[in-house]
C-alpha cells in the first residue's frame, strides 16, 4: 500500500453508502451492461464493460466495508488491497471511457447505477491526485477565473455586446431582484454565444425580467466531472452566493447535461442546506412559457431535424417529453432517430471526457454510434444539440467522419421561431 | 446416527440456522451503512421510483436484446424452474409439510417435475457456458460465480438423483448439498436473490425522485 492507494481507498470506502453497497452485492457479473456502453461496443473490448470500471472501489468495499468482510479477512478469503499501480492501470478506465451517460443502468438486470457510483470513485481518485492533465488544467483555470476555460467577466461582456447589438435588446448584469439568474457553460459563452441573445429574445417575449451574475455566470461544474466534492462545492457556492445576494427567484441551468444535475440535484446537498431559489433547466423553463402561451410559436422551420439526448438532461435529468414538445411546434418536420429517447446514446463526450485530450481517440470512435443514428435518418438536414459540450462534441465528430450537418442549440432554434410581434406578456 | 439422520437433523438445522441469520446479517448490514439524506427539492416520489425500480427490471429492453437474449432465456428459464422445483416437487412439499408447515398447494406431478428439471438445468448450464465462453464474463467472473454455479448444479442433480427415492444415500447426499449451499450461500453471490431489491429499488428511488422515467 503506498500513501496514494490509502487515500484513495479511504474515500472509496467513504463514499460507499448503503446505495453503492446494494450495488456491490447484487451484481451477478453477468456482463450485459457491455452491450449498453459505447466505449465497449466501438471496440470490443471487454476492459470497458461499465462493472469493470468500479473493480478498485468494490474491492475495497469487500475488503473493509461489506458485511462478512472481518471474517473473510481472517480466514484468508478477503480480496487483496487496492495498489496504486492498479489505481493507475483502471484510470483511464474511470475517466477516459466513462461518460457517465448511464445507458448500462437499463440494461443491467439489477440495476446498478455504475455511473453514479463512478462519481462517487472519483472522488477517491482526485482526493489521491490521479486524475487526467485535461481536466486538472480545467480545475485551474477554474480556480483563477471560475471559467474552465478560462472565461472572463471581460469576454463575457463583449459577448453579450454583441448579442445586445444582434437584437437590440438590453441585458442586464447584476440586476437586483429578478426573476431569473442565467448562467451558462463556458462553451456557450465562446462558441455559441448566440444562445445569450436567444435568451434576450424568449424573455423579452415572455414579460421575465432576467439578468446575469458579473461574479457567478459558469455553470460548468469541473469539481463534479473530477469527482472532487470540496472543488464542486466552492464552485457551486459562487452561484448560490450571487443567486442570493441578487435575491432572484430562479437560478436557470442552462444546456448543459452535467451542470444541471450538479446544481439541482447535486446542489442542495453539497451545499447542506436547500437553496433561497428555485434552480429550472432552461427546457423546462421554455415548455412552461409555451404552455403558459407566453412564447408562441410562429413559423415552423421547414428543415428535416432530429435530436440528440443529452444524457444527463434526459436519461438522468427527466426531461424527456419537454425538448420534443417544443421541436414539434417549432419543426415541421422533426423525425427521431433510432434508439432516440432514455436509451439515446451519449454524444461520447460526457462525464468529463471531453475536456480530457488522452481521451481523444476513444471518444471519437464512441461518436461513430451517433454517426451511424444520424446517418439512419434520411434528407437529415440538421441536428438539435440542447448541450454546449455535446455540441463541441458533435462539431469535432462530424469533421472527423466528414459528414456535414448544421448543429442547432434548441433555445436558439426556439427564440428564431417565435411567433412575429406577439402580444406583450409584461415588462421586460 | 445415521447419515440421512445427520444431514436431515442436526447439520440441516445448522445449515438453515446459518442460511437465515447470515442473510439477515448482510442485508441488514448493507442497510446500516446508511446513506445522507437526499434535501434537494423532489419531483416526484423515492417510493414509488422503488417500487417502479423494482418492476422495470423485470423486463428487458428490445434494443439490447443482442446480448441480453441469452440471460434473458438462461436467466429466467433456470430461475422459475428452480422455484417450480424447490417449492412444488412432491418430496420437497412432503419434507416441509413434516417439518416446518403444512403446505397448502398440490404437488407437481412426475411429467411436471421433469419439465421444470429439464428447464432450469438447460438455463442454468446455459448461462455457466456463458459465463466461461463470453469474454467479457471471463473477465469479470470470479471463483464465487463458479463454486454458486457449481453448487447450485449438484444440488439439483443429486435432486434428480435422489427422486425414484429408491436409495437412502442418494437421498441423504442430496440433502447434504443443500446443507452446503444453505451454508454457503450468505456469504457468496447467491445472495442477489434477496439484495437484488435494494440495488434495483435504490437506483429506482432516485429516479422516482428525479421524476425521472425508467
Amino acid at each position: 500500500m503506498s500513501e496514494k492507494s490509502d487515500i484513495a481507498v479511504a474515500k472509496f470506502l467513504e463514499h460507499t453508502d448503503s446505495e453503492a453497497a446494494s450495488f456491490f452485492e447484487a451484481c451477478v457479473h453477468c456482463g450485459e451492461c457491455a452491450d449498453a456502453c459505447q466505449f465497449y461496443l466501438t471496440s470490443g473490448d471487454p476492459k470497458y464493460t461499465p462493472i469493470n470500471k468500479l473493480r478498485p472501489m468494490e474491492r475495497a468495499y469487500k475488503r473493509d466495508k461489506a458485511p462478512f468482510s472481518s471474517l473473510k479477512k481472517a480466514i484468508g478469503l478477503a480480496p487483496s488491497p487496492v495498489t496504486e499501480e492498479e489505481l493507475y492501470e483502471w484510470e483511464p478506465l474511470v475517466y477516459d471511457s466513462c461518460n457517465m451517460c448511464g445507458r448500462c443502468t437499463l440494461v443491467c438486470p439489477m440495476g446498478i447505477d455504475i455511473a453514479g457510483t463512478i462519481r462517487k470513485m472519483r472522488e477517491g481518485y482526485a482526493a489521491a491526485g490521479i486524475v487526467p492533465e485535461g481536466l486538472q488544467r480545467s480545475a485551474e483555470f477554474v480556480k483563477k477565473t471560475s471559467s474552465p476555460m478560462g472565461v472572463t467577466i471581460k469576454a463575457l461582456k463583449a459577448q453579450i455586446k454583441h448579442q445586445e447589438k444582434a437584437t437590440g435588446i438590453e441585458i442586464e448584469i447584476d440586476k437586483q431582484g429578478a426573476d431569473y439568474m442565467a448562467i451558462f457553460s463556458s462553451m456557450e459563452i465562446m462558441g455559441y454565444p448566440e444562445v445569450l441573445g436567444a435568451y434576450a429574445k424568449l424573455f423579452k417575449c415572455a414579460g421575465l425580467t432576467w439578468t446575469i451574475s458579473s461574479v457567478a455566470y459558469e455553470a460548468t461544474n469541473v469539481g463534479v466531472q473530477i469527482g472532487s466534492g470540496p472543488m464542486a462545492k466552492e464552485i457551486l457556492q459562487r452561484v448560490v452566493d450571487a443567486a442570493e445576494v441578487l435575491e432572484v427567484k430562479h437560478v436557470i441551468s442552462p444546456e448543459c447535461g452535467h451542470a444541471y444535475g450538479a446544481i439541482r440535484w447535486a446542489g442542495p446537498n453539497m451545499m447542506g442546506r436547500q437553496f433561497k431559489f428555485e434552480v429550472v433547466h432552461i427546457i423546462e423553463l421554455l415548455d412552461q412559457l409555451r404552455r403558459e402561451g407566453k412564447i408562441p410559436a410562429g413559423k415552423k422551420d421547414s428543415r428535416r431535424m432530429t435530436l440528440h439526448d443529452p444524457c444527463q438532461i434526459v436519461r438522468r435529468g427527466g426531461l424527456l417529453k419537454e425538448p420534443r414538445k417544443l421541436l414539434d411546434e417549432s419543426c415541421s418536420d422533426f423525425v427521431e432517430m433510432k434508439g432516440a429517447g432514455i436509451t439515446n446514446f451519449c454524444c461520447g463526450g460526457g462525464g468529463g471526457v471531453s475536456a480530457n485530450p488522452r481521451a481523444e481517440e476513444v471518444k471519437t470512435a464512441a461518436f461513430s454510434l451517433k454517426v451511424d443514428q444520424l446517418n439512419g435518418v434520411e434528407n437529415l438536414e440538421a441536428v438539435v444539440v440542447p448541450c454546449g459540450n455535446c455540441r463541441a462534441v458533435f462539431e469535432d465528430g462530424l469533421d472527423a467522419y466528414d459528414m456535414n450537418l448544421e448543429i442547432i442549440g434548441l433555445s436558439e432554434l426556439i427564440a428564431d421561431t417565435l411567433e412575429e410581434d406577439p402580444a406583450p406578456q409584461g415588462t421586460g | 446416527m445415521s447419515y440421512i439422520a445427520f444431514v436431515e437433523g442436526p447439520l440441516f438445522l445448522i445449515a438453515a440456522t446459518v442460511f437465515v441469520l447470515g442473510a439477515l446479517w448482510r442485508v441488514i448490514g448493507i442497510i446500516r451503512i446508511g446513506r445522507k439524506k437526499d434535501i434537494s427539492p423532489p419531483k416526484g416520489s423515492e417510493a414509488v421510483g422503488f417500487i417502479r425500480g423494482n418492476l422495470r427490471h423485470f423486463l428487458p429492453r428490445g434494443i439490447f436484446a443482442r446480448r441480453t437474449w441469452v440471460h434473458i432465456v438462461g436467466g429466467y428459464g433456470f430461475h422459475l424452474g428452480l422455484f417450480v422445483l424447490v417449492l412444488f416437487a412432491a418430496p420437497h412439499i412432503v419434507f416441509i409439510d413434516e417439518r416446518l408447515f403444512s403446505v397448502p398447494w398440490p404437488a407437481l406431478p412426475r411429467w411436471g417435475f421433469i419439465i421444470a428439471a429439464d428447464i432450469a438445468f438447460a438455463g442454468l448450464i446455459m448461462l455457466w457456458v456463458r459465463r466461461i465462453s463470453d469474454p467479457v464474463m471471463r473477465l469479470i467472473s470470479d471463483w464465487d460465480d463458479h463454486i454458486g454455479s457449481w453448487l447450485t448444479f449438484l444440488v439439483m442433480f443429486t435432486g434428480c438423483l435422489a427422486l425414484q427415492e429408491s436409495h437412502v444415500f442418494l437421498r441423504a447426499t442430496h440433502m447434504l448439498f443443500v446443507d452446503i449451499w444453505l451454508i454457503y450461500f450468505p456469504f457468496s453471490r447467491l445472495m442477489h436473490a434477496f439484495t437484488f431489491f435494494l440495488s434495483r429499488g435504490n437506483t429506482g428511488a432516485t429516479y422516482g425522485r428525479k421524476g425521472m422515467s425508467l
